[in-house]
């Protein structure tokens, strides 16, 4: 009960202080302003320190940014992922975040002047050890995993996690990506448009693996106390995926904005992170996670592409992937 | 006349919104875009598919709704109203429930396991034409049921006084419906698997099963080309005219002439053959469209009981919506029933809602704030995806009652007012609750075009069901998904109940 009142306390404060109290507003993806996203622990947090009013706008991101251009009225975005930040540097519409970036505690180097990441996980595989003895231990042998492995994808036309993983068969496989992709495509009982839908079908037992992130365990471990599920983990290495953040050029409040970035890498936002968005904090380090979160496998080993090298492999990867999947 | 003017402002509304807005997302493009070799193959399949889809749908409605419309029994009316809601239900509710049923530990592959006769996959084309089956089975069979209810029983009299055997009489009555009404079911189904999506994707098995539409979302929203994205929606769109036409050509108008509205029983199904013929085809459509609803029922009913606030507040909002469309589509589709606007309106559904959204937004984004503007446009587009449906359920009541009291309107000298209260609105009442029964159902579980319209403070019940499973909360989604369907079958119940208390059941 917690949003209808600060919509109420909201309302109030609008209508008795519309002129002194600055509005920040923030586009963010849809899930992140939903109860269970962390949109509202950010709002409450924020404007703790901020006397400021964030509003956050859900919805399309960069696709609205860019049908909105110079007159978007957004003065940061969260959210975004490292599929669109080539699209949107050259867009010309986004400014340089100004923030040190000692304190991150990525498991690469980040050096982006623009975006700001805020949280990080990987792409993995998860099973039910009720169902899986012993998971695939490498990449090479999930390839090679007998047929009646059932696993369940994203489609990488419609999802980023689907993209994610296009890059990442690339990114182990190379010049066999395809050969890859037609290993596994007897085992893929289907391809679903979003993350949601896919995870539906793992949960309903049509799946044994389901294409996720790394950080999924930590939901059921921290909020169903269920250890059951758990991420396969490859000697290869895990694509990383890594949720950023950025400010408008255009923006009319340069200042709140710049609080805002500061305070995404403050340890406030950093250490509610984890279980409000179930991703790794981008800049606290293991011991200050969530317990759950400190009995995830995780890789050694993390692949990435950068956003120019991701731009010239996307296309062939994902015909390779489609060429593979329709034989 | 002023009805006419109406219907000509009506009509120019229809237009104005259906191409208007990839109108505008071509202009702000700048031209068209090329397209790529798996673009084509995403048409072939689009293609073959929805001709399947809505060939098995209408095939199967058949003998259904013959068996709807010549048999009495207890709970026939109830009946007939479960066995619509397949056809209202959201897209991500009725794919949950067909896994159930179909799925890998589903109930079919969890018997055909305890008989030892291993298992069945529902994922790939047939998978896809299944689920397009379940969800437009139920749109046939109410399309033909209105069109055999709306022969006057005193021809089946008639027909029994002269003699006639079972098959003559089908063929001097039935068939003539059959050939009327039958093509308009075929391009509306048709058309409305063209802009398939997510159900094409998931229960397709892979990239094979590639629609337009999912090129189009992807041109749209992952590759920002909206050119291409353009492209491919005029192609959808070109289609589904194409289709509308078609369908158009095919079905003859014919009447049957007035009757006293008086329930006879039907002299040609007598015989123990005919019962059992009929009571088959009920029981195996009341199977197949009605389990997947049970296990949606089964799997939810634990996430009912702890609903949240949020999403209650959800509910109402959606609540909102569909009554809103509802009020905006009838008023819409009444004057425009009967006349020749039956392509435009299939054209409408043939508009990819993403473009549609994309458009609408470039339209109103110098004027007004989208984000203010989320329940109104999104009322707006639920009115207009379902006023073909209006149209096609209001058309062919309204050209009879035009036609066939054309006579005593002009020995009465009916004012346009007393013809509207006493002869039109009343003839049209049980279409009329049909529609509106409809309009309501599919605005309470259509996304539409929210993406770029949303509402921070103002979910609707869908978006919240994908926010749910966003979140990890598998039952609680299943709990909303399942308040999601009894309120949209309640809607429509309470609608279609509305028009139809002169019925004979």
């Amino acid at each position: 009960m917690i949003r209808p009142f600060t919509f109420a306390a909201g309302c109030l404060a609008a209508s008795m202080a519309v002129a002194d109290t600055p509005v920040l507003t923030v586009y963010a993806p849809d899930y992140f302003v939903s109860e269970w996203g962390p949109g509202p622990k950010i709002e409450e947090l924020f404007e703790a320190e901020c006397a400021c009013d964030l509003q956050f706008k859900p919805g399309d991101l960069l696709p609205r940014i860019l049908l909105e251009g110079s007159r978007t009225e957004a003065d940061v975005v969260i959210g975004l992922n490292t599929d669109v930040t080539k699209k949107a540097r050259e867009s010309g519409l986004f400014a340089p975040h100004g923030q040190g970036l000692d304190g991150l505690t990525l498991p690469l180097d980040w050096t982006d002047d623009t975006f700001l990441p805020f949280n990080y996980g990987h792409t993995a595989f998860i099973y039910d050890t009720t169902r899986i003895d012993t998971p695939p231990a490498s990449f090479a042998d999930l390839l090679t995993a007998p047929e009646d492995l059932r696993l369940v994808i994203q489609d990488p036309r419609s999802s980023i996690s689907g993209l994610a993983l296009v890059l990442w068969v690339k990114a182990v496989f190379g010049d066999e990506a395809e050969q890859a992709w037609s290993a596994l495509a007897p085992k893929i009982v289907t391809v679903t448009r979003g993350w949601s839908e896919s995870y539906g079908l793992f949960t309903d037992g049509e799946a044994d693996m389901v294409l996720s992130y790394t950080t999924s365990p930590a939901y059921h471990i921290i909020a169903e106390g269920d250890e059951t599920k758990k991420a396969a983990i490859f000697p290869e290495g895990h694509y990383f995926m890594v949720e950023l953040a950025a400010k408008l050029a255009g923006t009319d409040q340069p200042e709140l904005a710049d609080d805002f970035l500061g305070f995404i890498l403050s340890e406030t936002f950093q250490s509610m992170i984890a279980t409000g968005n179930w991703s790794i904090p981008a800049a606290l380090p293991r011991d200050g996670w969530p317990e759950g979160f400190q009995k995830l496998d995780l890789p050694e080993k993390v692949l990435f592409y950068s956003e120019d090298e991701a731009a010239a492999l996307r296309e062939e990867a994902i015909e390779a992937w489609r060429r593979a999947l329709s034989q | 006349m002023a009805a006419r003017a109406v219907a000509i402002i009506a009509a120019a509304l229809l237009a104005a919104l259906t191409f208007g807005p990839l109108a505008i997302v071509l202009a702000w493009a700048e031209g068209f875009q090329g397209l790529r070799a798996a673009d084509w193959q995403a048409l072939r399949f689009t293609l073959w598919q929805a001709v399947l889809s809505a060939g098995f749908s209408c095939l199967l409605a058949v003998p259904v709704a013959r068996a709807l419309a010549r048999r009495r029994f207890w709970g026939r009316g109830a009946l007939i109203t479960l066995l619509g809601a397949p056809f209202i239900l959201p897209v991500i509710v009725a794919v949950m429930g067909l896994l159930a049923v179909f799925g890998q530990s589903g109930v079919v592959n969890s018997l055909l396991r305890a008989l030892g006769l291993g298992t069945v996959d529902i994922y790939g084309l047939h998978g896809v034409v299944i689920a397009h089956v379940f969800f437009n089975l139920p749109l046939a069979v109410r399309i033909l049921l209105q069109g055999w209810l709306a022969i006057p029983e005193e021809r089946f009299r008639l027909a029994a006084s002269l003699g006639l055997r079972p098959l003559a009489m089908a063929m001097t009555l039935e068939w003539p419906l059959i050939r009327r009404v039958l093509p308009g079911a075929f391009a509306i189904i048709f058309v409305i698997c063209l802009t398939s999506f997510a159900v094409a994707l998931t229960l397709g098995g892979g990239p094979r099963a590639t629609t337009v539409e999912l090129a189009i979302y992807q041109a749209m929203r992952f590759d920002f080309d909206p050119g291409r994205a353009a492209m491919l929606a005029v192609i959808q769109l070109a289609v589904g005219i194409a289709a509308g036409v078609l369908a158009l050509r095919l079905a003859r108008a014919e009447g049957f002439g007035t009757g006293l509205d008086r329930a006879v029983p039907r002299h040609d199904g007598a015989s123990q053959a005919a019962r059992l013929w009929d009571a088959g085809w009920l029981v195996a459509a009341s199977g197949f469209l009605l389990v997947p609803l049970v296990m949606v029922i089964w799997r939810g009913l634990p996430g009912l009981v702890a609903l949240d606030a949020g999403t209650l507040r959800a509910a109402g909002h959606s609540l909102a919506i569909a009554l809103g469309s509802t009020a905006l589509c009838l008023a819409w589709a009444l004057p425009l029933a009967g006349r020749r606007v039956a392509v435009v309106s299939l054209a409408s559904i043939a508009i990819s809602p993403l473009v549609l959204g994309t458009g609408l937004f470039l339209l109103l984004r110098p004027v007004v704030n989208p984000f203010d503007m989320a329940l109104p446009v999104t009322t707006v587009v639920n009115a207009l995806m379902a006023l073909p449906f209006a149209l096609r359920i209001l058309a062919p009541e309204a050209e009879a009652t035009r036609r066939d009291f054309a006579r005593l309107r002009a020995t009465l000298r009916l004012t346009g007012l007393a013809w509207v209260r006493f002869v039109w609105l009343p003839r049209l009442r049980r279409p009329m609750g049909f529609a509106a029964g409809l309009t309501a159902a599919l605005a309470m579980g259509d996304l539409g075009v929210i993406a770029l319209f949303a509402d921070p403070d103002r979910a609707t019940l869908p978006l919240q069901v994908y926010r749910l499973m966003g979140s990890y909360r598998m039952e609680d989604a299943a709990g909303a998904a399942l308040l999601l369907m009894g309120l949209s079958l309640a809607l429509f119940w309470a609608f279609d109940k509305g028009g139809r208390v002169r019925a004979a059941d």
